[in-house]
């Protein structure tokens, strides 16, 4: 009896346990509450942000980054990060295009062979998951720390770009309607790019929360050397989120092209700062093991939001790159002193 | 007490390069009783824990696992046996909550989606079959819990697998008075629940204060092991400082000084 009454004396030690729990629901809905109040204070000074054309808008805008975000999301949460992704948009994009019937360019290297929508559409995944396999690879093997591996792949896969692009623009005449279905499509009047969004969202946030690969991610960011010792295989789950990743940076860099109806050297540059941006703001530690896909979900979306609602007052590109930035910059303040007060 | 030990090791030698840290050591474990295994920096406690659990092979010896011989050639092996070993620092993740760490890389899945509902129960079901009332939800994140609570949570993922044999290492070093002894009378139910435990510790009133037997590591080689009603306070500490006791020990021709001296032969040799 006196041994119950010692143990219990332990339930005493810890009496900010309810408080730090509340803390961190505050901190997963932190970003909600801000996304909320936006579209609040948006809708009330200008009507036209609130029509559902916007909306649409919006939402399509968001969908490509926002797939990468997702991918993004598991990456950061094992405590990695990938620089890569926005030249593999690119580099896919080019290499889709170049197969697609119809596509043109002055660079006789990309006007050879050409392939049905499906077979060139698998072509462009199979290559953005190699690239991060390779990424995967690199940063397993080699110990490299992943800023580090993936800059170098970031600036590889970017000459590999000029390279087969040869600098010229691909462009269509005309696109098969396979191909423009991916990009300017809908499915039920929702823009195509959307729902591949939506999907991508839904099968990351189950795969995250339902599955045991998703719960070995979360335990290789809290403490890759518990994960070790408790028989996951960490080296395999980080080569499988960077290959995913790379996946779904392959099929953004498929829909933008499809989009924008050509390919060229430039697109998906800076992809990788607007995808960390989002998922940062959707309260996704940068330190690894905290986060979610719906928290990255909703990131995008404000940033989103904030570069819409900047167009709508006819702001202009440079004031959009420094209210996004200083959102950034914000978000990960917040997130730095999040940190601190859960370590004291 | 049981005859037959449930680990028993024989003559098992071990060498990092020219550095031999184990020589003929043996080693026996009895189910039901907390076997102490104390030593001096260095003496080998953990080369000789990571032995049995398999993270280092051996260079000699035998091991005997329930009377019969048995070779373990990786962690895996020492965990289908049912050996678990708890780490000094502890193998928790802080962002993962009590359940999802005890199940960690072994979870409950129904297909392939987690079964979190079993889990929980299964959690719920060793935490109380070690009468811990400390905790107030398993839910609660590692992270909310001090140091004794974690150091529970480390030892009931260790018994949550069936296991037979648990050892841990130095699971009082970091902790307060009455969580120390919070731990301890958890380290006697594991024993009084059938298992056999191994407990390495510095200090030697954590030592006699739950073990049955206790076994001195001296620069690689066992010492004595003896029962610990059979033995006194400071006795122990001479079998960890000189590697014997009077009649306790290592023989003196092979013993303290002769032993220090061969200790010190063996380092020189290591540029050649």
């Amino acid at each position: 009896m006196s041994s119950t009454a010692q143990l219990d004396r332990q339930v005493v030690e810890a009496p900010k346990r309810g408080l730090a729990r509340l803390n961190i629901q505050l901190e997963n809905i932190a970003s909600g509450i801000v996304l909320v109040l936006l579209v609040i204070v948006l809708g009330a000074v200008s009507p036209a942000f609130l029509s559902f054309s916007n909306f649409l808008d919006i939402a399509r805008v968001v969908a490509i980054t926002g797939i990468i975000a997702v991918g993004m999301t598991l990456v950061i949460i094992t405590g990695g990060i990938d620089l890569s992704v926005g030249s593999t948009v690119g580099l896919v994009g080019a290499v889709t295009a170049s197969l697609v019937a119809g596509s043109v360019s002055d660079n006789a290297l990309v006007s050879g062979v050409k392939l049905p929508v499906p077979l060139a559409v698998l072509v462009g995944l199979a290559v953005g998951a190699l690239i991060g396999l390779i990424n995967g690879l690199i940063i397993t093997r080699t110990k490299i720390e992943p800023f580090m591996a993936t800059l170098g792949t970031m600036i590889f896969v970017k000459g590999l770009l000029y390279l087969y692009t040869g600098g010229y623009p691909i462009t269509f005449d005309p696109m098969p309607h396979g191909y423009a279905f991916l990009g300017q499509g809908a499915m039920f009047g929702v823009p195509t790019p959307v729902v591949f969004f939506a999907v991508a969202v839904a099968v990351l946030w189950w795969l995250s929360r339902r599955m045991s690969v998703g719960r070995a991610i979360y335990a290789i960011g809290g403490n890759p050397e518990a994960a070790r010792l408790s028989g996951l295989k960490v080296d395999r789950t980080k080569v499988f989120v960077y290959t995913l990743l790379g996946l779904l940076a392959g099929l953004a860099g498929i829909i933008l092209t499809s989009r924008q109806a050509s390919a060229d050297t430039v697109i998906g540059t800076g992809f990788e700062l607007i995808a960390i941006s989002g998922v940062v703001i959707g309260g996704t530690s940068l330190t690894g093991g905290r986060g979610s896909v719906i928290g990255s979900l909703i990131g995008v979306f404000i940033v989103g939001v904030i570069q819409n609602a900047l167009n709508l007052f006819g702001a202009s590109t440079q004031i959009q790159y420094v209210v996004t930035g200083l959102v950034l910059l914000l978000a990960i303040s917040l997130d730095g002193i999040a940190r601190r007060r859960r370590r004291t | 007490m049981s005859a037959t030990p449930l680990l028993e090791l024989r003559g098992i030698d071990k060498s990092f390069g020219p550095v031999q840290v184990l020589r003929n050591v043996d080693f026996a474990v009895y189910p039901g009783e907390v076997t102490a295994l104390v030593g001096d920096n260095g003496a080998g406690k953990s080369t000789l824990v990571k032995c049995i659990s398999g993270i280092y092979p051996t260079d000699g010896g035998q091991f005997f696992f329930e009377g019969q011989p048995v070779t373990v050639n990786g962690p895996r092996d020492a965990a289908g046996l049912g050996i678990e070993v708890v780490y000094q620092d502890l193998a928790l993740c802080d962002n993962l909550d009590i359940v999802q760490n005890m199940f960690l890389g072994r979870e409950k899945r129904n297909g392939i989606v987690l079964d979190e509902a079993t889990m929980e129960q299964l959690a719920g079901e060793t935490l109380a079959g070690l009468s811990v009332r400390t905790v107030k939800s398993l839910r609660q994140h590692v992270s909310s819990l001090s140091g004794g609570q974690r150091q529970t949570v480390a030892i009931a993922k260790a018994v949550l697998w069936n296991s037979k044999l648990v050892i841990l290492d130095e699971p009082t070093a970091a902790l307060g008075v009455a969580q120390t002894a919070q731990v301890l009378e958890l380290v006697r139910r594991l024993a009084d629940r059938g298992l056999a435990v191994v407990l390495i510790s510095h200090n030697m009133n954590d030592v006699f204060a739950v073990s049955d037997r206790i076994a001195a590591l001296y620069l690689g080689r066992m010492a004595a092991q003896v029962k610990a009603s059979e033995i006194n306070h400071s006795q122990i500490v001479e079998l960890i400082t000189a590697g014997r006791s009077g009649d306790l020990g290592l023989p003196p021709e092979n013993g303290a000084e002769n032993g220090a001296e061969q200790a010190v032969t063996v380092t020189p040799g290591a540029p050649q």
